[in-house]
């Protein structure tokens, strides 16, 4: 039952990324022409909506559902990974117009060729870990 | 109804996003997609034999309970709450796509070309679809992150690093769209 209210929160975000048809491949590539501020507008609105629930917990040192004071940690410095792995991650999403999160919902939408981005996507998730020490951070 | 079918204006999608973010700091947890394909993977056992997947996965469980949700929530606002008026596209994005083979959306999400009945028919386009799953996963595992781990919840606590992947996954995508995916697709 405690994973209910996730299962919960997962659910409205399949419903908000379909209806603002993020998970849409022809979005993507507007998006990467720069022919629409359609997906611009959600991921800057987005931002802006988090940059300011943020600075309100850490100002107001909220505390979360169990009563702990929230603490957000903070990403590991590190230049190659993000540059590379971000260029890595971005031919992959512009060729097939999906990063994880749509990858599942298009997938339970009922879009059998999503499960084949899936399984590359679980390889390449292998792969890395496979190779992961040999690589610059 | 006719509000829900319609497309969400950028501005009530984004907002909802940066408050399912928001909700999941609230639960003790983040937002972050990619990570489930790491545990997906380590649920197969593998970290026996590759120490990255030997980690406790299953305190993971309630990312993949978001996941079952959002693949139900997909599953709805496909079949319960869409209409032919959906992914209203630029006029020049369509005929752009359409000299490079695709099939224009008219109300549908995903092009045929990639993801209608036949696609499993085409050596190439099960070729494109692996590849392109694989440089997401690799490169999100790579990177530390994805579009949610990175661009929304990183950069909403301003993290410099995030801002590093968030232009790499730009620039990676630029490349792809303008100067790979035109040769691929002819």
């Amino acid at each position: 039952m405690k994973l209910l209210k996730y299962v919960l929160v997962g659910f409205m975000f399949g419903i908000v990324l379909t209806k603002a048809e993020a998970v849409s491949w022809y979005r993507i590539y507007e998006m990467f022409h720069f022919q629409s501020f359609h997906m611009y507008g959600i991921i800057m609105t987005a931002i802006v909506t988090g940059v300011v629930g943020v600075f309100l917990i850490k100002k107001q040192n909220l505390k979360d559902i169990n009563g702990n004071v929230i603490y957000i940690m903070p990403k590991e410095k590190g230049n190659i990974r993000y540059w590379i792995g971000g260029i890595i991650f971005g031919l992959g999403w512009a060729m097939i117009g999906a990063c994880p999160g749509p990858i599942f919902i298009m997938l339970g939408a009922g879009f059998m060729a999503m499960g084949v981005v899936l399984i590359g996507a679980l390889f390449g998730t292998f792969l890395y870990g496979l190779i992961k020490n040999k690589l610059p951070h | 109804m006719e509000f829900l079918s319609q497309t969400w204006h950028w501005s009530i999608a984004g907002f909802l996003i940066g408050i399912i973010m928001l909700v999941l700091i609230y639960f003790g947890n983040h937002f972050g997609m990619s990570s489930n394909l790491r545990s997906l993977c380590s649920m197969t056992g593998i970290g026996k034999r590759i120490s990255f997947f030997d980690w406790d996965w299953k305190s993971q469980r309630w990312n993949l309970a978001v996941v079952f949700g959002a693949m139900i929530g997909g599953f709805v606002a496909i079949h319960f709450l869409s209409i032919p008026s959906n992914v209203e596209l630029n006029p020049k994005t369509i005929e752009e796509l359409n000299s490079l083979g695709i099939d224009a959306p008219n109300g549908k999400f995903l092009p045929d070309y990639f993801f209608g009945k036949d696609f499993y028919k085409s050596p190439k386009i099960l070729g494109m679809l692996f590849l392109g799953g694989l440089l997401v996963g690799f490169g999100s595992r790579y990177a530390g992150g994805c579009t949610s781990g990175h661009a929304i919840s990183g950069l909403s606590n301003l993290q410099l690093p995030s801002l590093k992947a968030v232009i790499g996954f730009f620039v990676g995508g630029l490349i792809m769209s303008y100067f790979i995916l035109p040769y691929l697709l002819k």
